[in-house]
């Protein structure tokens, strides 16, 4: 089965004015929809991957062949951190994290505002095109990063609890080459609820 | 002696429609001049602030790397548009191209499709390197200069380059400029002096 397009969980002016109309609609409808379906064009044809969710396939890269492998984690990665972005997202949110993610940020990360700044700084500082996270790490604890273009951090045996895009697609439209004033306004549209969620899922 | 923005070498309004007065505002006015900044913040007081640009980018990695390139990329790649551009090279550069890749319109094929496909920020180049021309891609800063190879054209393909006149359509981008802005006398120039 190919995989789709997921729909966006909210209107494309949901998250006005912290992130415009105009890119939601582009970066969904046209970015993450060629992600999709260049995946689908990557493995078509290739056998064993029937079925498996873009997550499974992105935890197990090495398991496809060699010739289409970069393909898959350009544009699997695309699907899956695109499909988890929407999802962290959401209008009337931001504030503060909670419950279990708000206790490990205290004790791991140092609290929520030593947290903000260095996530902002890996987003701020990710030469070129890619995305900043928020991670649970193979040890079982909380680790800030960021990738290059679309790898994921599944491929390094990661969990993503939360992710930022800054691609120059992300904010063009509205924040021109101003990147740490998209990083700021995003705040406003964290769905901690969410993150909690993915948080305690990582920890099953 | 702090590193400085070359001035453009024509008007902020001189490539449009195809490359706006906006873009350029922004490409040339914010990104580029902040390359320069950040280099130069990152050389004050140290020894690599007297060293030239190609110099720096040769020998260092990191942030100098990525803003010394960044800083040679755009004004090398604002010397490959002119308004009023497009068209074909001629004389040795075209036959060169005739040679190395069958004909000018298979060269256009395969440096569009470079420019396309390059995942991510970068460059698409058509460079000199060991006699031959080739098509080459970059990541982000990096450039041919790094791989002993002789640029003589460039497109750039970060989205900042486009976003603003074609959005996601990276591939109308890359037609419009090819047809209507390369400055094929700059890059017959660099291949004389090659
Ligand atoms: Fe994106
Ligand atoms: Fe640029």
């Amino acid at each position: 089965m190919a995989f789709t397009l997921p729909e966006l969980p909210y209107a494309c002016d949901a998250l006005e004015p912290y992130i415009d109309a105009r890119t939601m609609e582009i970066h969904h409808s046209k970015h993450h929809a060629g992600y999709v379906a260049k995946l689908n064009a990557a493995l078509e044809g290739v056998k064993g991957f029937d079925g498996k969710s873009v997550e499974d396939i992105l935890r197990n890269i090495d398991a496809v062949p060699e010739a289409k492998r970069q393909a898959v984690i350009n544009h699997g990665g695309g699907h899956a951190n695109h499909s988890l972005f929407w999802q962290l997202m959401g209008p009337g949110k931001g504030g503060d994290p909670s419950r279990a993610l708000a206790g490990a940020i205290d004790s791991e990360l140092g609290g929520f505002a030593t947290f903000k700044e260095k996530f902002a700084d890996a987003a701020a500082n990710r030469f070129g095109s890619g995305w900043a996270w928020l991670t649970r790490n193979g040890s079982g604890r909380l680790q800030i990063l960021s990738t290059a273009n679309q790898d994921s951090p599944l491929m390094d045996g990661h969990v993503p609890i939360l992710g930022l895009d800054v691609w120059e697609h992300a904010y063009y439209l509205k924040y021109q080459n101003k990147r740490p004033e998209y990083i700021e306004a995003w705040w406003n549209v964290v769905d901690w609820a969410k993150a909690n969620e993915l948080y305690r899922a990582a920890n099953g | 002696m702090a590193f400085t923005l070359p001035s453009l070498p024509f008007s902020k309004s001189a490539l449009e429609p195809i490359i706006s007065a906006e873009t350029l505002e922004f490409h040339y006015g914010k990104h580029h001049q902040a390359y320069v900044n950040n280099l130069n913040g990152l050389v004050d007081g140290k020894p690599e602030a007297n060293r030239t640009l190609e110099d720096l980018i040769m020998s260092a990695e990191g942030g100098v790397f990525n803003n010394a390139a960044q800083v040679w990329n755009h004004s090398f790649y604002w010397n490959c548009l002119k308004p009023g551009g497009g068209g074909r090279p001629s004389g040795a550069l075209a036959a060169a191209i005739d040679r190395d890749f069958g004909s000018f319109d298979a060269f256009k094929e395969e440096f569009s499709a470079a420019a396309a496909k390059l995942f991510g920020s970068g460059w698409a180049w058509l460079v000199l390197a060991d006699d031959k021309l080739k098509i080459v891609q970059t990541s982000n800063a990096d450039l041919p200069m790094k791989h002993m190879q002789t640029a003589l054209l460039t497109i750039d393909v970060w989205e900042h380059a486009y976003y603003i006149d074609y959005r996601n359509a990276r591939p109308k981008y890359i037609e419009a400029v090819f047809d209507n802005l390369l400055n094929w006398e700059f890059a017959e120039q660099n291949l004389a002096r090659a």
